[in-house]
């Protein structure tokens, strides 16, 4: 514990300037990582108002369940991310790496339900290309729902697997006791990273499963 | 920059209470349930209204709350929302071209 992990870097003033700074960064990416799957929400919109009928074709054809419960997994994703910030602020090092584990517990879940997905769809022809197979008014542009569907699923699994990694760093971190009431910005900019994700899935989530009414 | 909802700490962070958090995730789910249940209904093209209306809310929970923006500073606050404002521009700049098109080039 005695080991400084704290340390105020020399261009810093006081340990609050530092914080404030970390934080401001890890918006600032984060802005550019709005903007990056801003330029796919775009793509998806102008098509989906060209295509209305093919894109609501597509969406019934999804797994609604699995969609939701993968919803409420991250939620509580979110929730045990923003409880391990809390701890590594007031020190109680078991408790952060436990919420950190049921963090990745969650995260893992949310993968193995979209593997399952996944592997469904591709089973069914769902997948564009050589062997795309939708009936449906107008399976020419369901494809490109599907097209936008896997890219858009599949880069937020990216930014899923890439939080993973990051949480299993935090981990093996935190175990050593590298955090606590004095330094623990990669905690909470982890955190930030992690809620992020956690809103385009919101996003995601009626876009691609919810488009019209199901019943 | 505290404010009642959070505990000062030694030197100078401010801890948002646990409550907080379990209060912001049980809004969260009463919404997803909401947005499903609105989805069961034929609204027309007020589906989509619905929905997204129910996603921007759940997203400022989640920034303002988890993400502890509401506790930030002014310089964080102008960031997250050059976010915001830049996302529109780039949805609300493409969506004018196309839906528009139609009236200047007939046929489109």
């Amino acid at each position: 514990m005695s080991e400084p992990s704290f340390a105020l870097q020399h261009q810093f003033d006081t340990p609050a300037q530092q914080r404030e700074a970390d934080v401001l960064g890890m918006w600032t990416f984060l802005v550019t990582e709005i903007l990056f799957f801003g330029g796919v929400l775009a793509g998806y919109t102008v098509y989906r108002s060209l295509y209305p009928a093919a894109f609501q074709a597509g969406s019934h054809a999804m797994n609604l369940t699995i969609g939701t419960v993968n919803t409420a997994v991250l939620i509580l994703s979110s929730l045990t991310m923003a409880l391990a910030v809390h701890a590594s602020q007031t020190g109680r090092r078991r408790t952060l790496v436990a919420l950190l584990g049921a963090t990745m517990l969650f995260g893992l879940m949310f993968l193995g339900f979209k593997a399952i997905e996944w592997s469904a769809e591709i089973r069914e022809h769902h997948l564009p290309g050589p062997h795309f197979a939708f009936g449906g008014p107008d399976p020419v542009h369901s494809q490109l729902f599907f097209s936008f569907y896997f890219a858009m699923t599949g880069l937020h699994a990216l930014h899923m697997v890439i939080g993973l990694g990051l949480m299993t760093w935090l981990l093996v971190t935190a175990r050593r006791g590298r955090y606590g009431p004095e330094y623990h910005a990669p905690v909470v900019i982890g955190g930030l990273y992690w809620h992020f994700v956690d809103i385009v899935w919101i996003f995601l989530y009626p876009l691609l499963y919810l488009i019209g009414a199901r019943r | 920059m505290k404010t009642k909802t959070t505990e000062s700490h030694a030197d100078g962070i401010h801890v948002v209470p646990r409550k907080v958090y379990f209060a912001i995730a049980a809004a969260l789910m009463v919404l997803l349930v909401l947005t499903y249940a609105v989805a069961q209904v034929d609204l027309g093209p007020f589906n989509i209204v619905a929905a997204m209306a129910i996603a921007f809310t759940k997203a400022i929970l989640v920034v303002l709350f988890f993400m502890e923006v509401r506790w930030s500073s002014r310089l964080t606050w102008l960031i997250a929302g050059a976010g915001l404002l830049w996302l529109i521009l780039l949805i609300g700049g493409t969506l004018d071209d196309f839906m528009t098109r139609s009236h200047i080039l007939p046929g489109m």
